[in-house]
């Protein structure tokens, strides 16, 4: 069991600099935290501060230029093992829910039926079940985020990064969004990074926060979030977790 | 009932169009040798000198071959530009300049190189058409949303799976309103192939109406050639409609 010793993410001064047209952004510098196994990790931070650019690095999608970063244990293979959800749901509008869920396990090749079976079960997880027929257009917002949520796990990736998939929907459904990702979470066993600028989110979902900073971007704070599980939204009136959500304001530079 | 509901409005503007040429021709007193009435029209049908199911195919196979190679040639060539940008480079800004064009002007120079009969009027209408499909599905190719390629490429998406799951699809309803676009010009190319040089077709049998002033007859082709587009056109939406979801069509 040496594997389970070491952190399923670690990074160590990761940077990322963009050059365009020969002038420079620093959208990353210095992140350094570690993630165990099965976590619950929420980068937030206002807009710029290069959370998604971090977590475009963590897909392997954006080299890094500085800084050591290393992904999952011995057999990690980060051309499946990951999987993704953005801000907008990015459905294909010609294809039927349950084929949407399918894309990823349809390029990586996987047995058809094993994957239609899976699709259809995290379907339901997300609570769309009966929905697999329709076609994209035919969902409210909120349920094309959750066939993207369910499309990012169909090919039961380990690590699953989240780009603000509820930043487009509205109070209500963004919060019982937050207890169905922690539902799913809780269920999968998944190391799971969510991107957000939301703070309540952030601590509400998290076992641990990084708060990045922009101006010059950096990482100012990283902590675990001591709240008991399973939790339900009342917890968000709790001291402990206004303290905790004060701590990140803090950090922000919000009083 | 609902689609007869939604249909009628536009069926009683045909109708009614109908009913002004009627009306105009008898008691509105538009003479006969500028324009006959609808049964004098219909009647130009029984003249013997004329085969109108001879020139009614040959037109219809001028127009829907030429058609059928303008969207083989022109998805083709856009499928070619997304796959060597290179060669969408150079060639792009190309064929916006040869659009320019006016395509008509061409058909008797088409004809000094290809000669009488189908193959100049098939060319002509090929060329005529070919530009709104290329463009068209070039543009509906290219336009793929950035952060859906990173999606797939988390997963390691080949260029091929890319190509066929996500781009050739997403570019359909832009081939389809190119295709739309180009069946109407199709049938233009087709007639002003007949006019400038051929033994058969509508476009032929107007022009040797004209001759002899027979405007029945040279009513009945136009309606004949409109029948012919209507045909093309429709066959278009009809695939449309089968293979493209109802909210991704471009109107
Ligand atoms: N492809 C790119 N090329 C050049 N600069 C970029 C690129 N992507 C992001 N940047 C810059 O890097 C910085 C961080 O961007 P990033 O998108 O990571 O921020 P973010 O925290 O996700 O913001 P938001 O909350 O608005 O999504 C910004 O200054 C942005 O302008
Ligand atoms: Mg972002």
């Amino acid at each position: 069991m040496r594997a389970s010793a070491e952190p399923f993410l670690s990074l160590r001064g990761v940077s990322k600099t963009y050059r365009t047209g020969g002038r420079e952004t620093v959208a990353v510098s210095d992140a350094s935290f570690d993630l165990g196994d099965g976590e619950f990790l929420a980068l937030v931070g206002p807009s710029g501060c290069g959370k998604s650019t971090l977590l475009k690095i963590l897909a392997g999608l954006h080299p890094h230029d500085g800084g050591e970063l290393r992904i999952g244990h011995a057999g990690f293979d980060p051309g499946r093992d990951i999987g993704v959800a953005f801000q907008a749901p990015l459905l294909l509008k010609w294809r039927r829910v349950l084929d949407n869920v399918m894309l990823p396990a349809e390029i990586l090749g996987l047995p058809t039926k094993a994957a239609r079976e899976r699709a259809r079960d995290l379907l339901a997880l997300v609570g769309l079940e009966g929905n697999e027929d329709k076609y994209p257009y035919e969902l409210s917002g909120g349920m094309q985020q959750r066939v993207s949520l369910a499309r990012a796990l169909v090919h039961d990736p380990k690590l699953v990064l989240l780009d603000e998939p509820f930043g487009a929907l509205d109070a209500l459904t963004r919060e019982r969004m937050n207890l169905e990702i922690r539902r799913i979470w809780a269920s999968s066993g998944k190391t799971v990074v969510l991107v957000t600028h939301g703070v309540q989110e952030a601590v509400f979902c998290a076992t641990q926060v990084a708060v990045l900073t922009a101006g010059p971007a950096r990482m100012a704070d990283h902590f675990a979030v001591d709240l008991p599980e399973p939790r339900e939204l009342a917890i968000r009136n709790t001291p402990e977790f206004g303290a905790l959500a004060r701590r990140v304001y803090d950090r922000l530079g919000i009083a | 009932m609902g689609a007869l509901r939604r249909h009628a409005p536009a069926v009683l503007a045909h109708l009614a169009v109908l009913a002004l040429w009627a009306w105009a021709t008898s008691w509105g007193g538009v003479p006969r040798f500028i324009l006959p009435g609808p049964l004098e029209t219909i009647r130009a049908l029984g003249a013997p000198q004329i085969d109108w199911w001879r020139h009614v195919l040959i037109t219809a196979a001028e127009a829907f071959g030429g058609f059928a190679l303008a969207v083989g040639i022109g998805v083709m060539l856009a499928v070619l530009f997304t796959w060597f940008a290179p060669l969408r480079r150079a060639l792009m800004p190309l064929l916006v300049t040869l659009n320019l064009i006016p395509k008509v002007a061409l058909a008797p120079l088409f004809i000094v190189w290809l000669g009488y009969g189908l193959v100049p009027n098939i060319a002509i209408t090929f060329v005529i058409a070919f530009f709104p499909i290329v463009i068209t599905t070039a543009r509906g190719l290219a336009e793929v949303e950035p952060e859906l390629l990173d999606l797939v490429r988390t997963v390691r998406a080949t260029r091929w799976q890319v190509f066929r799951k996500i781009q050739l699809p997403s570019s359909l309803p832009y081939l389809f309103s190119g295709m739309r676009v180009a069946a109407v010009l199709a049938i233009a190319g087709t007639i002003v192939g007949e006019f400038v040089g051929s033994e058969a077709g509508l476009g032929f049998v107007i022009m040797s109406a004209q001759g002899t002033l027979d405007t029945p007859v040279m009513v009945m082709s136009l309606i004949l050639v409109t029948l012919v587009g209507v045909t093309l056109y429709g066959l278009v939406v009809a695939l449309e409609r089968l293979v493209v979801t109802e909210d991704a069509r471009l109107r």
